[in-house]
């Protein structure tokens, strides 16, 4: 019989192993970063791209990607705040307002780009890129480039309050985490995803109907971005129209430090949440060590391109 | 004596001995050698999962053995060798998936790598120049600034063997060259196979058509379950010894009897017409086809590739458009399906032509291939994958089609060609469908295989099912059918009584008639 197979051990195992190593080492370097206070806030971080990265997975399964997710988010919370503050700031249901509409306008969007990849058969990519760009503009356009700043109590609690001593974004992140894992595992839905993303003509040959489910996911991870844009106008008290850039990269990179394939068809939920904590552990630690953010873009970029090395590796050492 | 000492003084091209190579959970080659004489066409058999694929892969270097020796050329080959390294030794492997890239001309893919230079700049002149004549050599006048991707894939595959020839192939290893090829093809294929050989090139060829083997190749050698079992001269030797070898008993391929007969008819199509759009997906115009199938009926479909089976086929599921016909279910009549989603719907299921492309999800469970479109009948309120549920149908199909596996949380690509044929098929069963439509029923795998396959089909017909059965292999067609639809260029030529058909008659009905085209035209 074969012996212990180091390799697939490490495919499997490596991404979680690491992050754990990490833990220890900066908790070892500086005490603070293990304190609640900064154990909290790191999860505060992650929860708003974490909430977006289980949206993007479901892209990333069907073969697609979404660039367009950071732009959408300040476009979202943009228009959430702008809603809310033309029907007036001060009812104590503003905030239901404003997180519809946000939703909502994410949804929107990312149906509209869904059905512009499946109705044109344009690349994914260049219709998020093109989105990446066009909402930014929307969002300056919205409120002429300036915050929409002085929320009330109720609005900045969605982004700063806690249930339970959890902050409430995480429990969001939670609750979308756990939605998004049984989608994955015992839903129709998400084997449909994953038959999708693995062979789309084997697919449409056992009766799915394809441009449907692929716009469903875009229209999903809209949705999500939506949601995340609202949660960080809550937790920075205002709307800005350069909240979100580069967290598209980082979204992506959570996927894709968790193992999934661009190619479609394989990854999941499970492995994006360790890519997301890995990110946010790496972040929030390199700068308690007072590394330079310049030097943390830098150490961020070579985990992603190992982190895809060593899977290609392994995969063609079987 | 003499005879035997220049034998001895003449050492094979290639001597491959003790091979052993271990995947997980098995062991894919166990103790395999391999010679090849200089300027020999040597057939390498074997039912699939009986270890080819694995040598071929060590033999090209994309794959190291764990154990074992070989020399090439005179020479030991490094195992380390990389699949450049072994290319520039002479040893070409021209795969079934051709390695050509599709939006380069013919010339840069002749040449990738070496191409002429002219001071530091590449020799577009020189490089045409050599193309032309490199291909006139293999009887191919096709313009070499030609984009590879507007070729035939009888075309490419030519240019796949021209390009072992201008790297100075010593031994071309060809895995299943015919699968996808035409009989003209073929025959073209085997004169120009047989044309380098008498310049001294070797082959190593690899098929599951024993016919061609008697056809082109001078030896062989059969492997099975992963071991070497025998190698010996082609001619003398009957087919049936060689399927002997390869399953270790005796296979008949006969009809198989139904005790059945067929009921009223579950299907009708009518006047299906489609106008050909050259050089595309549908290139061939469908010419006003008309069929019928009835319950516990197989009807048969034959014809070259590309006359129209399974592009009617294909209509019929809803798989590809048409441009008018009715097709009606149990007398109801109704325009043509426009999507599989309506044809799983109204009662159809399909085991496409090409397994991989269009039927498998190579990396997902063998459970979730099986299930995929029944999910909908197995779900709570419609939503969630009843787990349990869906087990017991797995569970059940695997007794019916006695699938061997491990266990069904594997991925469908571990699997043999054979079993992933009858995960398909189990596929489709779980469906309960009025009308299963079977493409390429046994393609690329085994006989002992084709066997279950073929009394599953059986089974399936005597249990009240129509089906309709696509195969390139008339003894096939010949075997299963009741009736059988003959396509010729897009039109229906005729429709035989499978128990007084014979081969010569399809093939009569199925070959284009006119004067012998020049061999170049017919490529």
């Amino acid at each position: 019989m074969s012996g212990f197979d180091l390799v697939g051990w490490l495919r499997r195992y490596g991404t979680s192993l690491f992050l754990v190593a990490l833990i220890i080492f900066f908790g070892a370097e500086n005490s603070r970063f293990l304190s609640i206070r900064n154990v909290t806030n790191i999860l505060t971080e992650v929860s708003i791209y974490g909430i977006i990265a289980v949206g993007m997975t479901f892209v990333i399964l069907t073969g697609g990607v979404d660039l367009a997710v950071g732009s959408l988010l300040a476009f979202a919370g943009m228009a959430g705040a702008y809603v809310m503050q033309t029907l007036g700031i001060d009812h104590s249901w503003s905030w239901l307002v404003a997180i519809s509409t946000a939703t909502l306008v994410g949804a929107a969007v990312g149906y509209l780009q869904g059905k512009a990849v499946t109705l044109f058969s344009i690349p994914p990519f260049i219709v998020t890129l093109g989105g990446m760009t066009i909402w930014r503009g929307a969002t300056l356009i919205l409120n002429d480039g300036s915050p929409i700043a002085g929320f009330d109590a109720n609005y900045r609690w969605w982004g700063t309050g806690s249930i339970l001593g959890v902050p409430v974004p995480v429990v969001f992140f939670g609750a979308v985490v756990a939605a998004g894992f049984v989608t994955q595992r015992y839903t129709r839905y998400g084997r449909y995803i994953y038959a999708v993303g693995g062979n789309p003509e084997a697919a449409r040959l056992n009766g799915l109907d394809v441009p449907r489910i692929i716009t469903s996911v875009y229209l999903m991870v809209g949705a999500l971005a939506g949601l995340a844009g609202f949660l960080l106008s809550a937790r920075l008290g205002a709307a800005e129209a350069v909240g979100g850039v580069g967290y598209e990269l980082r979204v992506i990179a959570s996927v894709v430090i968790g193992g999934a394939s661009l190619a479609g068809g394989r990854g999941g939920i499970g492995g994006t949440i360790i890519g997301a904590l890995l990110i946010g552990v790496l972040t929030n630690g390199l700068v308690i060590m007072h590394v330079s953010s310049y030097w943390q873009q830098i150490v961020i970029g070579l985990i992603i391109v190992a982190a895809v090395a060593f899977d290609t590796y392994a995969k063609s050492h079987r | 004596m003499a005879k035997s000492g220049s034998e001895m003084a003449a050492p094979p091209l290639l001597d491959v001995r003790n091979i052993h190579k271990q995947f997980p959970g098995v062991k894919a080659l166990d103790g395999v050698e391999l010679q090849i004489q200089r300027g020999e066409v040597h057939a390498l058999l074997g039912e699939n999962g009986a270890g080819k694929s694995t040598l071929l892969k060590i033999l090209s270097g994309a794959q190291r053995a764990d154990q074992g020796e070989a020399t090439f050329d005179g020479a030991a080959l490094n195992p380390a060798h990389t699949p450049r390294e072994r290319q520039r030794l002479g040893l070409i492997t021209i795969y079934q998936e051709f390695n050509l890239l599709p939006f380069m001309s013919i010339a840069e893919n002749l040449y990738l790598g070496r191409e002429p230079m002219r001071r530091g700049f590449i020799d577009w002149a020189a490089m045409h120049d050599n193309a032309r004549t490199l291909l006139a050599s293999i009887g191919l006048s096709v313009d070499p600034r030609r984009e590879v991707r507007h070729l035939s894939v009888a075309h490419q595959q030519m240019v796949e063997i021209g390009r072992a020839v201008a790297q100075q192939a010593k031994l071309i290893v060809m895995d299943e060259p015919t699968a996808a090829l035409s009989g003209r093809e073929v025959e073209i294929l085997h004169a120009v196979i047989r044309d380098l050989q008498a310049r001294g090139v070797s082959f190593i060829y690899v098929t599951h058509r024993l016919d061609e083997v008697k056809m082109v190749c001078d030896s062989f050698t059969v492997l099975r379950d992963g071991r070497y079992v025998a190698r010996g001269e082609v001619k003398g030797v009957e087919i049936r010894e060689l399927i002997n070898l390869m399953v270790g008993r005796d296979v008949e391929f006969a009809r198989l009897p139904r005790t059945v007969a067929p009921g009223e008819t579950v299907l009708a199509v009518k006047g299906i017409s489609r106008a050909g759009d050259s050089g595309g997906r549908h290139a061939m115009p469908l010419k006003d086809l008309s069929i019928e199938v009835k319950a516990g009926e197989i009807l048969g479909f034959a014809g070259l590739v590309g006359a129209g089976r399974t592009e009617l086929a294909r209509v019929i599921f809803g798989a590809d458009r048409c441009d008018g016909g009715v097709i009606s279910i149990h007398g109801r009549d109704m325009r043509p399906l426009r999507s599989p989603k309506e044809a799983i719907r109204a009662g159809f299921a399909l085991v496409p032509e090409d397994r991989k492309q269009q039927g498998c999800f190579l990396e997902q469970s063998i459970s979730q291939n099986m299930t995929l479109p029944s999910l909908k009948r197995i779900a709570r309120w419609g939503i969630f994958v009843n787990e349990g549920r869906e087990r017991q149908m797995v569970e059940e199909y695997q007794t019916v089609l006695r699938i061997k596996m491990a266990n069904s949380g594997v991925a469908i690509g571990t699997l043999s060609g054979g079993n992933q044929q009858k995960v398909l098929l189990a596929r489709c069963m779980a469906l309960k469908p009025k009308v299963l439509i079977v493409d390429e029923p046994t393609r690329g795998i085994d006989i002992g295989a084709k066997a279950e396959v073929h009394q599953l089909l059986c089974d399936m017909a005597q249990s009240g099912m129509a089906l309709i059965v696509i195969s390139s292999e008339m003894s096939e067609v010949l075997a299963l059918s009741d009736r059988i639809v003959v396509f010729r260029e897009g039109c229906i030529t005729g429709v035989l009584d499978a128990r007084s058909a014979t081969e010569k008659k399809l093939m009569a009905l199925m070959a284009i008639p006119g004067p012998a085209e020049p061999l170049e035209a017919a490529v």
